[in-house]
Parts: C-alpha cells; structure tokens; sequence
C-alpha cells in the first residue's frame, strides 16, 4: 500500500447497540484512486460500519480522518461508558467528540449508494440528479426565489445533463424514475451521489439482485467512472465474481470483527474466510 | 429537448390566457366594488370571494409545509392568530385606543402606522401603503415565532409534530389572552376600529375586494417560484425521503426549518388579511377547530397541488357560507321543510366531505397543477393522435 494519506482513514470503530456488538474495532485505510471492498457473511456488520462513516450512526467509539482530517470522532459517553465492552476506550475521551450529521459528511465529499435503492419517488430521474446538486450551488433562498442565481441554475441543468449523458440515461431523463428498470435504478443513484460531486464513493451492494451480465456490466461501470471522475471507490459487496474482479484490496469482516486483509488472491486462499462463508466442519 | 421545450408556443399561450384572465378578474372585481348594484347576489358573493382569496393563502401557506416538505404541522391557526395580532396592533388608530384598550388605559402602543403614513401621504395613499407595511410586519412576526417553536419542534417527525404543533398553537392562543400581556394584546378582549379593507382604496375606486385578492397572489405567486426553485426540490427530496435528502447533502435540519418559517410567514399574512376581513379579532376565535378547517381544504384540493387548494378553498368557503345556506334556513322554495334548520347545513356538509374523501381520495387535484400550456399541449397531443389514426 501507498504512503500516502489515505482518503479515508477508519480507526477502532465500534458500534455497539446495547449489548450487540454490530462492528468491533476495526480499522482500514482507503488509499487515493483505489477500489477497496468490504466484505463479509449476511449480518457480518458491513452496512453498520458504513453507517458509522456516513454518520447515519455514531459510533460508540473510535475515529474517522478523511483526506487527514478528523471526521468522525467519538468515546463511549453516557450508559455506554459503563456498557462498553470494545478495547480502547480512553484512546479518544481526551479530544472533544466530532459527530456531524450525514449532510456534512457529504458535503466534505464522501457520498453513498443504499442498499434498498432511495430514489425520490415523486421525481423524474432529471430532478433526482438536479436535486442533489442543491448542496453545491452558489445560492439562498431568496435569490432562488426570485430567480436572481438563474446563471447557477442554468449550470446546474446543464451539467445535470451532462451527467445523464454519460451514464445513458438521458433517453429516460422525463420518466419517474421508480418506473426504471432495476438495474438502471441502481445507476441512477450512482449518478445521483456523482452529482454531489464526491471524492470518495461508497457503494453498499451495488450488485444485489443483478444477473451475471448487469454485475458484469456494472464492473465496467465502476472503473469507467473512478477512472472518469479520479474517483476513490469503497464498496460493499457480496457478488464475489466482481469484489475479485475490480478490488485493489480486500477486508473481511465477521461478527463484527475484521478476519482477514488482503489483496483478492490471498482472500480466495484465505481459510478463515472460507470458514467464515462455508462454516467450520465438526471435526 | 430543453429547446423544443422552449419554443413549444403552448407556453406562451397558457401564459397569455392566464394573464387575460387575471386582468378580467380584477376589472370584474372593481366593478364589482364600485359600479354594480347592491343585491342579494352581491351581497353574498362579496364575502365569499373575500374569504375565497384569504382560505386560498393559508391553505396554500399550509400545503408547502404537508404537501411539499412532508411535515406534518398542525399549528397553522396559531400562526393566523399571531398575524392577526401583529396586524391589528400597529393598524389601530391613535384616537381609538383610548376606546379599544379600554381596560388598559388606553394600550402601550400609541401609534398607528396607517394612520402616520397617512400624513404623509395622504389619506388613501397612506392607508394602502400602511396596511401592506402592516401586513409584512404581520408575517415576519409570525415568521420569528415559527423560527423560535421550530428549533425544538422540527426535532420530531410526523404524529408527534403534529401533536407538539397543535399544542404550541393552543399555547400561543393562551398567551395572547393572558391580561399581563393587555397593553398590547387587549388581553381576551376584541381587538377592532383598525383599518379594514373598506378603507383600502385609490382616488374614488374602492378596492375592498381586489385588495385580498392582490395581495394572495402575489403571495402564492412567490410560494409557486420557491417551490419550482432549487430550494423547492430538496423539499420535496424531503418530503420523499429523509435519508436519501440527507446523504446527498441536504441539511434536513435547515430545510425543514426554511419550510416552516416561510409558511408561517404566509400563515402570518393571511392571518393579517382575516383580521382586516373580520373587522374585530380575538384570540379566542383562534382553536384548533381552525386549523382542521384549514387542513380539510388542503386534503380535499390535493395534498401537494397549489391550484388544487385555490380551488378547493373558493368551493368550501362558497358552500359553507352561501350555496348551502339553504340548509338551515327552515324552508326550501317557500316550502317549510321541518328538518331543514340550524345546523342541518353542516350535517349536509360533512356527507359531501365523506364522499369527497372517499371517492377522491387524493383530493380534487391530486398533486397535478391546473395550467393552460399543459392543456393546450393534451389538447394538441389527443388531435394529433386522432390524425394518426386515420
């Protein structure tokens, strides 16, 4: 790995809900221009850990630098204190805790995909894309209002239809866009979280529910755009054929732990991954 | 596509009809102030187009915070109430307080911004003038006191918003009846003697009803460009879903907060408008009742249809003051019909609102608008399709 700063710098995450450990201490790095994956059995914790970066949730303890800087940063407080059961429970009570809300965590640069697609139900896929624009333009309530940021607006648009452009959806651009296809749905949020112009893209599933030709497809697509964009890609995946295919590197969780860390020929090898998937035989 | 959009002429036509259509109302409404007679029709037809104009602001005030954010409030007629206040207190004029605040020597406000700018402009002038300045002091009072509810308020989502709302209004409505409170407020006394629509006039042209009417539109004129502006869009991303609003950047915190500001602020002027319909006020008048009203206006337009709430509140406010007036008045043609009696009207009245709401279940409207161009363009598409055919 680089000696660079990492984009994203994971750090004793752990987030514990009552007495659920759902991610125990773990740690990686997302190096610049990379595609990292996360991986792990149903239930292993990969969503919740993604959660923690995105500040959907804030972990019970632990630290997140993007680019170098403090993110997310947080100690067990409150119940927690004497519910804590991770390791390094004092590593960060001596800073102030950082927990911002996940617009803030976009707007550094970070955005996301979900698993259960969240396209705005009521838009058009031209106004989903437009809409996640809002947070980049150079505007206020009033000069919307009254149309005096119509230079920004026109912008917005025009760059809006560039974006569906690329990704071949201009031809659906006036459509609701729950009325897409699946696959292309799964698309459009990827050009949704592209509109908020990101540096880091974390996808959650991207391939859950396709068929072998659109995981095939959506391979393609993955490094087309990280190559387009000079994207840094962190996903979530349980598609093996294309967390193999496309990833530079590869954790594993299980039970919330990390198992195994690695470049894709040594997780194939990996016995405890393959235990971790298959199950351990009696003997 | 966006410059076939744009030389589509349907556009420019549906604006034009549009535009012919609001100058002939306000050329019928002038006329209907001040050159047509003084019948029965008129007489009843007058305040139901006032009323008709002020219900369509609230209701559209409320449909950008239900419909369009997706934030269930439920504190509008707390925000009518402060409006009405907030207007009447600065509009009463110098002289009538010793009469109106006659339990409070006399008030601790002893101006009236009509009233000065009345002297300095001149009667007519300044009345108009006045009241649009007090209109605007009307709603950005309401506004502040939606920007101090929201901070806690806003925190809770859906039932629990409206339950925190409703009470807030109801608070609302006891402070302003509180007498510690009577050198401003009256205390539960009327406030009145302010400067009504009646006194709204240029030269010899009284303007009683164009004048609500003016102000409404302009008023959902600018709710209609915010909500087809960028800001209008995340509202709606946040009305559709919370989380996806939120990972892509939109502050859930600070829209929700713009939304319920700018629809106070609206709440505040019509609450103003009411005031000057009404001629007295009192907070009493205010309760939660209101509010339902409100609502059902919004629900049986269309949740999330701008036009749909216009409509809807010129047809309610027709049917519950006039058209249906019949119902209680004891006799139908001249026949005495014994069952036809106070208050029959409003049993008849909740039957048509049961069968609007379950046979339109998603209101008049919908969440469609009510356009020209778009009917023009069916009417075109539906020709165009009959010419293929053959």
């Amino acid at each position: 790995m680089s000696e660079k700063t990492p984009v994203l710098h994971v750090e004793n995450i752990t987030m514990q809900f009552g007495g659920v450990m759902a991610v125990n201490n773990l740690s990686l790095d997302v190096p610049e221009g990379e595609i990292i994956a996360l991986i792990g059995p149903n239930g292993a914790g990969k969503t919740t850990a993604f959660n923690c970066i995105t500040g959907v949730y804030e972990p019970t303890n632990g630290l997140v630098e993007f680019c170098g800087l403090p993110m997310v940063r947080n100690f067990p407080r409150g119940k927690m204190k004497k519910l804590y059961q991770g390791q390094h429970a004092d590593k960060y009570a001596h800073d102030p805790a950082i927990r911002p809300t996940p617009d803030k965590i976009t707007e550094l640069g970070i955005a996301r995909t979900f698993q259960n697609i969240r396209l705005w139900k009521s838009m058009t896929v031209f106004d989903n894309v437009l809409t996640a624009k809002h947070m980049r333009a150079d505007q206020n309530v009033f000069s919307a209002t009254f149309r005096t940021n119509a230079r920004e607006e026109k912008r917005m648009r025009a760059e809006t239809e560039a974006l569906l452009a690329e990704q071949d959806l201009l031809q659906y651009r006036d459509e609701l866009a729950v009325s897409l296809p699946y696959g292309l749905q799964r698309r459009l949020e990827i050009a949704r979280a592209l509109a908020t112009e990101p540096k880091l893209l974390l996808l959650d599933e991207p391939a859950a529910g396709m068929n072998p030709q659109e995981t095939a497809d959506l391979a393609a697509f993955i490094q087309q755009i990280r190559e387009k964009y000079g994207l840094t890609v962190f996903l979530i995946e349980h598609h093996m054929d294309l967390v193999m295919q496309i990833s530079d590197y590869i954790y594993v969780i299980d039970f919330g732990s990390e198992i195994a860390r690695g470049v894709p020929q040594e997780i194939q090898n990996d016995r405890r991954v393959i235990d971790a998937y298959l199950g351990v035989s009696e003997e | 596509m966006e410059k076939t959009l744009r030389k589509d002429p349907a556009g420019k036509i549906g604006a034009a009809i549009s535009a012919c259509l609001i100058a002939a109302l306000y050329i019928f409404l002038i006329l209907l102030d001040n050159v047509l007679p003084a019948n029965s029709f008129t007489l009843m037809l007058i305040p139901v187009l006032k009323k008709g104009a002020i219900y369509s602001l609230i209701c559209v005030s409320m449909n950008l915070l239900n419909g369009f954010t997706g934030l269930f409030s439920l504190g509008q007629a707390g925000f009518l109430l402060v409006g009405a206040y907030a207007y009447s207190i600065f509009a009463i004029p110098a002289d009538q307080h010793a009469a109106v605040y006659q339990y409070f020597d006399g008030g601790a406000i002893g101006f009236s911004i009509p009233e000065a700018l009345s002297r300095l402009l001149g009667e007519n002038a300044g009345n108009f003038v006045g009241a649009i300045i007090c209109i605007i002091i009307a709603g950005l009072v309401a506004a502040a006191f939606a920007a101090l509810i929201g901070v806690p308020v806003l925190r809770l989502k859906s039932d629990y918003l409206a339950i925190a709302t409703l009470g807030f209004a109801e608070i609302i409505r006891a402070i302003f009846q509180w007498n510690g409170l009577g050198p401003v407020t009256n205390g539960s006394n009327m406030l009145r003697k302010y400067t009504n629509f009646s006194a709204i006039q240029i030269g010899n042209i009284k303007l009683a009803t164009a004048f609500p009417f003016f102000i409404s539109m302009i008023c959902i004129g600018l709710i209609v460009l915010l909500i087809h502006s960028s800001y209008g869009r995340a509202f709606k991303a946040v009305r559709d879903d919370e989380v996806a609003a939120e990972a892509m950047g939109i502050s859930l915190f600070k829209h929700k907060m713009l939304s319920f500001v700018i629809s106070s602020f609206f709440a505040g002027v019509g609450g103003a408008l009411l005031a000057m319909y009404q001629t007295t006020i009192q907070a009493n008048a205010f309760k939660s009742a209101m509010t339902y009203e409100i609502l059902l206006i919004v629900v049986i337009g269309g949740i999330g249809s701008i036009s749909g709430s216009c409509i809807a509140s010129f047809l309610y406010i027709a049917c519950n003051e006039w058209w249906l007036r019949f119902l209680d008045s004891g006799s139908f043609f001249g026949i005495s019909v014994p069952f036809f009696r106070d208050g029959f009207r409003k049993v008849v009245f909740s039957v048509l609102i049961m069968v609007i709401v379950l046979f339109f279940s998603r209101g008049i409207m919908g969440d469609k608008e009510l356009s020209f161009a778009g009917m023009i363009r069916k009417h075109r598409n539906k020709t165009a399709e009959g010419g293929d055919g053959q």
